[in-house]
């Protein structure tokens, strides 16, 4: 039973790295291999999973793997970025929230309400919308409707952390407010955040996903999974599976890796919320 | 030596032999870690006799009730033997024996469930506590009113009820089975005096009847009213028991942090001294020693054994 | 009796004023987010109507609306508008919003209501089971199936089923909420029905997982807590817990997080009826945001703001009056 419980830090960490490869694979894959996802090939059309061809090819003879690689690179990159601003404008607000005092708490907590007020979808529908549509639309989209959720939890995190005892009593003991900063307030909202963010992606993707599913992300130069899933439908009676199969499994797979990533790292740094 | 070659296990109610208890919890980077809470602790009580283990709050003593029962977190691991009329207890046995042969008086109201009635849950213990289904009615009527409980408090919430009802309630619970053994945990926390001298009251008419009463509390002075044994527990284990008549002078304490804790008494004028929370750090040597007036290099290296006394014993290398 | 009132009262009047102001503020941001949009207000307001108009008329419709004016006037002529009732004529379907709006969330509502039944009263059963045999092989597995549902893409749920119902094995249609060739009216019961079932389970499949886990969750820490540990004491079995005595505080908080959850639930119907093709409210959105029809997309997002907007209130709703601690405030033994 020893062994068991050691390997649980080596376990996690070992989970994390593997899911690290994952990406760098996806990455590297899709930067030496993606543009051959462009390259038609009429002699080659709608042939099923096989020697060479792990997916399959389209109704034009494009590589449908190459065409997965490339697709997974654009939709993950789009989710990560928009994650990312997503969560930098969460930390700004969540902060800003917790410490600019009451009228300014009050104004980013209405924020929060009237952002979670409307059904996701159709708020990002309607700010992609507003943004022309397209690749840069769906990135603000994005951006701009995933940080209520995380500027609560940091608010929370930040009015709890200054109301504990070690942090009113600092400046009494002649700390200036940015050492506290530092030292005390930074150390816990960082984890929070660190571990928001990465859970944030696979919102992120799956949202990224769906918009360019119904078509908002449309051009040529950006076939997203969600884009290739669209395309595949007008095929789908004619019996191609593997065209919605395989971008799609390809999909789960990428978002599965980032939530087993970041319910991993929670675990190293907060273990109280292991379930055991 | 231990515990078992003083106690005939076969007359007593209870035995308790070398009780371990460690808790497992990960830290920050998954770090594992076992902390020793219990250790080394031996009870032994009879049937009809009252027990009151003593001691600083928060020491560790509620945990007795639950690896009693068998109900401790899964990240607790216990090393010992407890003997239940005789029988070494295992998960299997204390499956059917808890709530039935070994009932258990919890320390607060949040016991119950706020959303379920007051009647209902209790006639779910009667039911448990191995009445038939037919008697049950009965039986909780009897309960209730042997407990001066007003009809009306079967359909009320937890909520509703005053700390004395509640109380009045948590013990109704644990004596409307058929239950040999009560594990009262801090019956008297909380209560204005009338009322804990109640709820004492009550726990001293069970062992009249003839169960064995396991009386946990941080309240020396009530419990010595109504006690017929004291186990004094520090640090993780027992180091004295004693009949609780000895109480009424300090020549009749054996052990230095019996002493303390009698001169800490109200009556004896608070002399308070360094009765402070030691940590358990599962640290060699006496749980006691580093506070203790009588202190060898002995006592910081070797874990004292049990000494046999005219009534009971003691776990001190000096007494 | 007399103070009930007066709180039943007090919180409506409050939820009444929230929802204005929530209104006013959606509706506020909406438009300033859609006057930067590239499409011209006229064109979108005038309708299908835009080719016959001529110049003077784009004019007399610009100063009704107000779209020659700063964007403040602006606003302010089309709040006024929306207030009386007005929400525009969709340019796409050549009717009024509203009626737009109203015919569409028909059809909507049974595939919503349909999947939201499904998916809470499985996804509930599913998370006791799970958390009353925690750890064993049906818990692992039904955590297998949430965990790996909650990363996966409802449309492309969809389209597995499709291809595998409709296509493959062609036990269901391929598109649409009746027949094709009839009209609405003429669809009976059971064709509506059999069109409907994809869809509806295609939605389900993933609101269970998240309710699953959410429901598994409230179990285990009911578990925990003072009462599962002392009904343990007591001789009950960790079934016996879930089952007869945690039932009720794990109810509370699933039933809360449906009500909550129909923001989601919409937005998975947006996805579902693309897939198959089903005339809803979620296609219309989306034909509205691609094609550029102004005054349907708002009023479906300030539509869509109510919904919500319903569904948390009956939470509150649900919560204050079934926990007794809060009903019975004013009585009290002592």
């Amino acid at each position: 039973m020893i062994s068991l419980t050691l390997d649980r830090r080596t376990r996690t960490l070992t989970i994390i790295f593997a899911c690290l490869i994952l990406f760098s694979g996806i990455f590297i894959g899709a930067w030496l291999y993606g543009e051959k996802g462009e390259i038609t090939n009429l002699t080659m059309r709608k042939l099923p999973p096989g020697w060479g061809l792990p997916f399959g090819t389209d109704w034009l003879g494009r590589d449908m793997f190459a065409r997965t690689l490339k697709g997974l690179r654009i939709s993950l990159g789009i989710g990560l970025s928009a994650a990312t601003c997503s969560a930098f404008i969460a930390l700004v607000l969540g902060l800003a929230a917790a410490t600019l005092g009451k009228t300014v708490d009050l104004v980013i907590t209405w924020l929060v309400d009237v952002g979670l007020a409307t059904p996701h979808l159709v708020l990002l529908i309607l700010i992609s919308f507003a943004c022309g549509g397209g690749a840069k639309g769906i990135i603000i989209a994005v951006a701009a409707s995933h940080w209520p959720a995380l500027t609560r939890i940091i608010r929370a995190e930040v009015i709890q952390l200054r109301s504990s005892d070690y942090i009113r009593l600092s400046p009494r003991l002649g700390r200036n407010p940015l050492w506290i900063a530092r030292h005390h307030l930074l150390p816990h909202v960082v984890p929070q955040f660190l571990v928001g963010l990465l859970l944030l992606f696979p919102h992120a993707i799956l949202h990224a996903a769906g918009l360019t599913f119904l078509g908002f992300g449309m051009s040529p130069h950006t076939p997203a999974i969600g884009a290739l899933l669209a395309e595949s439908m007008r095929y789908l009676s004619t019996g191609m599976w593997w065209l919605a199969v395989a971008p799609g499994l390809a999909l789960v797979v990428s978002v599965k890796a980032f939530d087993i990533i970041g319910n991993n790292v929670r675990a190293l740094l907060d273990p109280r919320t292991l379930r055991e | 030596m231990t515990l078992e070659l003083y106690v005939n296990r076969n007359t007593s109610m209870l035995n308790i032999c070398n009780l371990s208890i460690w808790f497992s919890s990960y830290t920050i980077g998954l770090r594992y870690q076992e902390t020793r809470v219990i250790r080394d602790l031996d009870l032994s009580l009879q049937s009809g006799q009252v027990m009151a283990v003593i001691g600083q709050s928060g020491a560790g003593k509620s945990l007795l009730t639950g690896a009693i029962l068998g109900i401790l977190p899964r990240n607790a691991r216990i090393k010992g033997r407890i003997y239940f009329k005789g029988e070494l207890l295992d998960q299997g046995k204390l499956r059917r024996l808890r709530g039935r042969e070994i009932a258990l008086i919890p320390q607060s109201v949040t016991s119950l469930n706020p959303l379920l009635r007051i009647g209902v849950q209790i006639a779910r213990a009667a039911q448990l506590g191995g009445i038939e289904k037919k008697e049950v009615k009965t039986t909780v009527h009897r309960t209730f009113e042997r407990y001066n409980l007003q009809p009306t408090v079967a359909d009320s919430f937890p909520f509703q009820l005053s700390g004395g009802m509640a109380h009045r309630a948590l013990t109704a619970t644990a004596t409307v089975g058929t239950a040999d053994l009560i594990l009262a945990d801090e019956p008297t926390s909380g209560l204005d005096p009338s009322t804990a001298h109640e709820a004492l009251a009550h726990l001293r008419e069970l062992a009249d009847t003839g169960k064995a009463v396991l009386l946990i509390t941080h309240d020396v002075e009530m419990a010595l009213n109504i006690a017929d044994l004291v186990a004094v527990f520090c640090e993780g284990t027992t180091v004295e028991v004693t009949d609780a008549k000895h109480f009424v002078g300090i020549d009749k304490l054996r052990h230095p942090y019996t002493r303390k804790l009698w001169n800490a008494l109200p009556a004896n004028g608070f002399l308070k001294s360094d009765i402070s929370p030691l940590s358990f750090s599962g640290a060699s040597g006496c749980p006691f020693h580093s506070s203790c007036e009588k202190k060898e290099t002995i006592c910081s290296e070797r874990f004292p054994s049990l000494q046999a006394t005219d009534q009971g014993w003691v776990r001190c290398h000096y007494a | 009796m007399d103070s009930m009132y007066t709180m039943i009262l007090r919180f409506f009047f409050y939820k009444t004023f929230r929802l204005i102001v929530l209104i006013a503020a959606v509706a506020t941001i909406s438009f300033i987010m859609v006057s930067h949009s590239p499409i011209d207000p006229v064109d979108a307001y005038v309708g299908p109507a835009m080719i016959r108009v001529s110049p003077e008329q784009r004019e007399v419709i610009a100063k009704r609306w107000g779209l020659d004016k700063p964007a403040f006037e602006r606003f302010g002529r089309w709040a006024g508008q929306l207030a009386k009732g007005n929400f525009g004529v969709s340019m796409i379907f050549n009717e009024p919003v509203l009626s737009v709006i109203g015919k569409r969330f028909v059809t909507s509502f049974w595939l919503m209501a349909l999947a939201w039944s499904l998916s809470g009263s499985l996804g509930f059963i599913l998370g006791l089971t799970a958390g009353a045999w925690e750890n064993t092989l049906l818990d692992r597995g039904i955590r297998l199936y949430a965990y790996t549902m909650a990363s996966t893409p409802t449309f492309w749920v969809g389209m597995l089923l499709l291809m595998a119902f409709s296509v493959e094995l062609g036990w269901t249609p391929v598109c649409c909420a009746w027949p094709a060739g009839l009209s609405a009216e003429q669809a009976t019961f059971w064709q509506r029905l059999h069109h409907l079932m994809l869809p509806a389970i295609t939605l389900s499949l993933i609101g269970i997982a998240k309710i699953t886990l959410h429901t598994r969750e409230k179990v285990l820490e009911a578990l925990q807590s003072d009462y599962a540990i002392f009904a343990r004491a007591q001789g009950e079995s960790t079934a016996g817990i879930v089952y007869r005595r945690a039932l009720r505080n794990v109810a509370l908080p699933a039933v809360t997080l449906q009500f909550a959850s129909l923001g989601e639930l919409f937005g998975g119907a947006v996805l579902a009826e693309q897939v198959f093709s089903y005339p809803g409210l979620g296609r219309a959105t989306v034909e509205a945001g691609i094609r550029g029809d102004l005054p349907l997309l708002l009023g479906i997002v300030l539509f869509s703001t109510i919904f919500v907007f319903t569904g948390n209130l009956m939470a509150d709703l649900i919560y204050h009056l079934v926990d007794p601690r809060i009903r019975t405030t004013s009585e009290g033994l002592s």
